[in-house]
């Protein structure tokens, strides 16, 4: 193949004539078509003027590329701001709102009040599972925080003190070592010495109970869903949108009906932590149960294993890394969710953390802070390790070999409390020993604050004036019904009716639930937020694909921020820009970029080596070689990744609630404070329709384009 | 359609019989079947877009053969063999084990009737990843419930039976495909099962191991001496294997028979296709080209005699010091033929007078 037919070729793309996706769209059917030129060309068309113009555009317009219809679409709504002026369609009147938090209400009323089964009310079920859930937590609790009370005979209490924070210590290298050898060993090992010298140790072990115990519930009832789905196809057609749902619906929302069914407290904070975070075990257990190679599977029935031998002895082994996958995200959604389960209860870390923020401790809340991060790395490395391990081949080990890790923990452990007898110092950290470094940070923002605060507040002001207000007021000032018919135009173009039916719907529930202009600040936010993640994506992206030692050190640094709970990048945001739509963009891009960059790399590498060198050779200048070939080649790829950012840009502006939006997640938050059902979950289920919403469009057009390029 | 030629050759007991299966796959694959009075030709089948995978198979595999299914890629090998374990389901037929219809079997009969008298090895191994070689070996003894002790007794005694003694302790990604298949091999022994399934088991193999696979496979059923249905796509292969083959072709027998039968009496083109490249001379035995004598005037043999069944290959060297015919003589030591020098080249340039079914 001629490279400047390549060139060319990819120049095409810019401008395709061919209609998308000709699958769902009747217009593509030849004998449609021919049949509109047929009317098009006709001499003599009595219908009046006007009907034939828009035949004409009717005609144009379907074959025209998506990107021309998002042109008219804002053409349209823009027409009807300006000239057609009921009122009624440029905002939503208040007449008109359903009352549809009200229903809510009275059904959770319902629910909490009247639902009884006979014998036993639903509240006093609920009530008795967070009973039944409270037992593991205290013990857990009891283990790393409190330590544990037995009542022996005679009313005596035995006090059995927690785990010595050197046992802790210890056991984390161990398992580092087990894991992936010396180097793990002394990261995990370091980080828990690290919660122990900057006096976050009481907190951390409050945590990581907290931890242990949601995540040993979530995989295993995560683990039991994928099974049961994982065997029927009838199941999963119910399981998977509700798994959506759980993973775009705003943990806020489900926060207050949480604290109606069971109250305020540590177990209330881990059923919103279990809800948030089981979703990728279902996942990962299904996927890894589906993909058995089916010969193993066959040779299991060949053996002659029963049904529950061929799943427990055949299938789940097989899928063990892929639920060790699952169990990693398990970890690391858990740790995502440790400040906000505190806002229902939950002690420790996140406590610290939601605690110095509401005195605007800087400095206090940033410790905690990092103490999260410190604890989220040293679990995502040790889960990773255990989930990339292969089976080792022990031939000549003895026992003592096969068992030297656990062994040695347990002696690490007795050998913890016999020492912490004789030394309390090894018991608990002494207090003299701890440093802190709350001083040291509250001291930098000062001298930032004090000596930048001019070119700080430039940035501020100038991104807000040029950038941020524009753009809100051009979006609140669109009309809902144009919007809503410009989405459901897009829609139709992309995939047909059912997409443009399911669009306009979601769309519609918005609006009639009275939140259109919250959302469209939501929308301005997220929407402000994913171009500059996209840009910053882009740019970084493309670097670190050309160059090896770039892409490194970049791999790091995503894997850190990958690792961070989202609140903790609201912190030094703040500190610098104080509170306001500044600071949560800034927090908002912070955390989407990541998958922004991630794809674009992904992509960019993913250009067959060939299509490139025959660019190359066909004297393509590295500038052109990028525009005209890789960048559209990638371009599927790059948008999967924008669909993440705003996945992650959504679930990040609820949290930027906390620093004075005013959109929907602001109201979910005021739900919270005033503990209002219906509001909460109404408000919250709009962020959620945002993003079934961008999330389906944007896979229709990445699917239309891919098939476009003759990928898979 | 071509009948299927099918014959007699060693009339033993019959371990394992499938009488007129069918596979169909798609939609309503039993109302469609009912709906054509259970006989449906290749062409309403694909018509109706299903896909006929097997098609009213009928065969009688007999104990201790090694019968040698084979046919092109997609032509129902895979799916014929696992409708015989059940593996997967027939829509229509009958699948006689031990006198008994397999399919009308539940579900503990069934995993017991595999866990006893059936073994089976793959194309692509099945191994289990997360275990090692004695523990794969083992497995289907852990699946009964034995003891950890004495399974694993007797699977070292079926890892030491393929030469992977040493290896126990090995899991499956640190061996090579012909070793990963010795495991295979020794795991679907390890039951000592009565009817042993193997479905390619050689074809992922590069040739020299193949070819090393196959003797060691000749090998371990002298000793064993089980019923085999061995699938294969390479026609070197089933003869070098087989007591009888069953060649397929979309889904159906197109016949059956010794491989000197296929050489020398194919049913159609589409088997002597399969044919055409075969050394001959390893094939064709003398009775196939010997001349007939009248049992009326039998001749003293002045020449030592050679058996019916010795190949034309065997025998040919003896041409170069003599030039009188070889007598040939039945298992009775009576003469009941003779073969020239001329009709033994014959079969070298594949013009052999063929005057004998076997
Ligand atoms: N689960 C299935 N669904 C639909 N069609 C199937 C299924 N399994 C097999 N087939 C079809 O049945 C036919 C026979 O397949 P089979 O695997 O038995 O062939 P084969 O002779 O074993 O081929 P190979 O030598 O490649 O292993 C093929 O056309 C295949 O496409
Ligand atoms: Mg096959």
């Amino acid at each position: 193949m001629g490279a400047n037919e390549i060139c060319s070729f990819a120049g095409f793309y810019k401008t395709p004539p061919v209609p998308f996706a000709p699958i769902s769209c009747p217009a593509a059917e030849p004998d449609a078509e021919s049949i509109e030129e047929m009317v098009e060309m006709e001499p003599v068309d009595r219908s009046a003027p006007l009907i034939r113009a828009w035949r004409r555009i009717w005609s144009e317009l379907k074959s025209a590329p998506v990107t021309r219809w998002i042109w008219v679409a804002v053409l349209m709504t823009w027409v009807t701001t300006r000239f057609i002026d009921p009122p009624w369609m440029a905002v939503y009147p208040e007449d008109w709102v359903l009352p549809f938090k009200d229903l809510l209400n009275r059904l959770m009323d319902w629910l909490i009040n009247d639902l009884s089964f006979g014998v036993f009310t639903f509240k006093e079920m609920t009530r008795s599972v967070a009973w039944l859930l409270e037992w593991p937590m205290t013990w857990a609790l009891g283990i790393f925080a409190t330590g544990v009370d037995i009542a022996t005979g005679g009313g005596q209490m035995l006090h059995i003190p927690h785990l010595p924070w050197i046992a802790v210590v210890g056991v984390a290298a161990i398992l580092g070592h087990a894991g992936k050898g010396w180097n793990l060993a002394l990261l995990a090992g370091s980080a828990f010495l690290y919660l122990a010298v900057f006096g976050q140790w009481e907190s951390a072990m409050m945590t990581l109970a907290a931890i242990l115990i949601s995540v040993a519930i979530g995989a295993l009832v995560g683990l039991a869903i994928g099974i049961v789905t994982a065997g029927s196809r009838r199941i999963e057609a119910w399981v998977l949108p509700l798994l959506d749902l759980m993973q775009t619906v705003p943990v806020f929302a489900y926060l207050i009906p949480i604290l109606f069914l069971f109250g305020f407290g540590p177990v209330s904070a881990m059923i919103a932590t279990i809800i948030y975070a089981t979703p990728p075990m279902v996942r990962c257990t299904m996927l890894g149960l589906r993909a058995t190679p089916p010969e193993i599977i066959e040779s299991g029935q060949m053996i002659g294993c029963t049904r529950r031998q061929l799943l427990w002895k055949v299938k789940i082994p097989a899928a063990m890394s892929e639920l060790m996958v699952g169990l990693n995200q398990v970890i690391m959604l858990s740790l995502n969710m440790v400040i906000i389960a505190s806002m229902i209860g939950a002690g420790g870390l996140g406590y610290d953390v939601l605690a110095a923020l509401r005195r605007l401790k800087i400095g206090a809340g940033l410790e905690s802070g990092i103490a999260i991060v410190v604890m989220a790395i040293a679990l995502d490395r040790l889960s990773q390790a255990f989930a990339c391990k292969a089976p080792v081949n022990l031939r000549d080990a003895t026992f003592l070999k096969r068992h030297a890790h656990s062994l040695l923990a347990v002696a690490v452990i007795l050998g913890g409390y016999a020492l912490g007898m004789i030394f309390p110092v090894l018991m608990n950290y002494p207090e003299t020993w701890e440093v802190t470094t709350g001083p040291f940070w509250d001291g930098m923002i000062k001298f930032i604050n004090i000596n930048c605060y001019d070119q700080l507040e430039w940035i501020r002001s100038g991104l807000l004036l040029t950038l941020l207000m524009p753009f809100k007021r051009f979006l609140i000032g669109l009309p809902w019904l144009g919007v809503i018919m410009a989405l459901g135009l897009v829609a139709y173009r992309l995939k047909g009716f059912k997409l443009a039916g399911l669009v306009v719907a979601l769309a519609g529930f918005i609006a009639v639930t009275g939140f259109w202009e919250k959302a469209m600040i939501t929308v301005y936010l997220c929407g402000i937020g994913v171009m500059l993640s996209t840009v910053i994506g882009l740019i970084i992206g493309v670097w670190a694909a050309k160059s090896n030692s770039m892409s490194r050190v970049i791999n790091i640094i995503l894997d850190t921020l990958q690792t961070l709970p989202s609140f903790v990048y609201l912190m030094p945001v703040v500190m610098l820009f104080r509170v306001g739509d500044v600071s949560a963009l800034i927090a908002i891009v912070a955390y989407a970029v990541v998958p922004a960059i991630r794809y674009t790399v992904h992509g960019i590498l993913n250009v067959p080596a060939t299509v490139r060198e025959a660019a190359v050779v066909s004297g393509c200048t590295p500038y052109q070689t990028f525009w005209k070939v890789e960048l559209p080649l990638a371009l599927p790829d790059i948008m999967l990744g924008i669909n993440q950012t705003v996945m992650l840009a959504l679930s990040m502006v609820v949290i930027t609630a906390l620093v004075g939006t005013r959109d929907l997640g602001q109201e979910v938050y005021i739900a919270l404070t005033r503990a209002d059902n219906g509001l909460g979950l109404t408000a919250g289920l709009g962020v959620a329709f945002i993003a079934t919403i961008t999330d389906r469009l944007i896979q229709a057009w990445t699917e239309s384009r891919r098939s476009h390029l003759g990928a898979a | 359609m071509i009948a299927p030629k099918t014959e007699k050759l060693t009339p033993g007991t019959v371990k394992l019989a499938c009488r007129n299966v069918w596979k169909l796959f798609g939609k309503h694959p039993e109302r469609f079947l009912a709906a054509h009075d259970n006989r449906p030709t290749y062409e309403q089948i694909r018509e109706a877009y299903y896909i006929g995978a097997t098609r009213d198979v009928s065969l009688e595999i007999y104990e201790g053969e090694i019968f040698v299914i084979m046919g092109l890629s997609g032509s129902g090998k895979s799916t014929l063999v696992r409708n015989m374990t059940r593996l997967i389901e027939p829509t229509a037929g009958e699948i006689i084990f031990d006198g008994m219809d397999l399919l009308k079997a539940d579900e503990k009969t069934l995993i017991d009737i595999r866990r006893k008298k059936m073994g089976m090895v793959f194309q692509n191994f099945g191994l289990l990843p997360h275990r090692n070689v004695l523990d794969n070996v083992a497995f289907p003894l852990e699946v009964q419930g034995m003891a950890r002790f004495a399974r694993e007794e007797e699977a070292e005694q079926m890892i030491e039976l393929v030469g992977l003694k040493g290896r126990e302790y090995y899991f499956p990604r640190e061996l090579s495909g012909g070793e990963q298949q010795r495991v295979g091999i020794a795991r679907s022994l390890a039951v000592a099962p009565e009817v042993w399934f193997l479905d390619e088991p050689f074809s992922a193999l590069d040739p020299l191991i193949r070819a090393e696979m196959q003797d060691e496979f000749l090998r371990l059923q002298k000793v064993l001496h089980k019923t085999i249905v061995f699938i294969t796509h390479d026609f070197d292969e089933a003869i070098r294997l087989a007591d009888r083959i069953a060649i397929m072709k979309n889904g159906e027998i197109v016949q059956v028979g010794t491989p000197e039968t296929l050489l020398l009496h194919p049913a159609d083109a589409y088997v002597s296709e399969f044919t055409q490249k075969v050394p001959r001379a390893k094939v064709v035995s003398a009775a196939s080209v010997m001349t007939p004598l009248d049992s009326a005037s039998p001749i003293p043999p002045t020449v030592s005699p050679v058996a019916a069944d010795t190949k034309i290959d065997a025998l040919i060297g003896r041409f170069i010091n003599q030039q009188e015919p070889i007598p040939v003589v039945d298992a009775s030591e009576r003469i009941i033929g003779e073969i020239s020098m001329q009709n033994a080249l014959r079969v070298f340039i594949g013009e052999e007078a063929a005057t004998h079914g076997c």
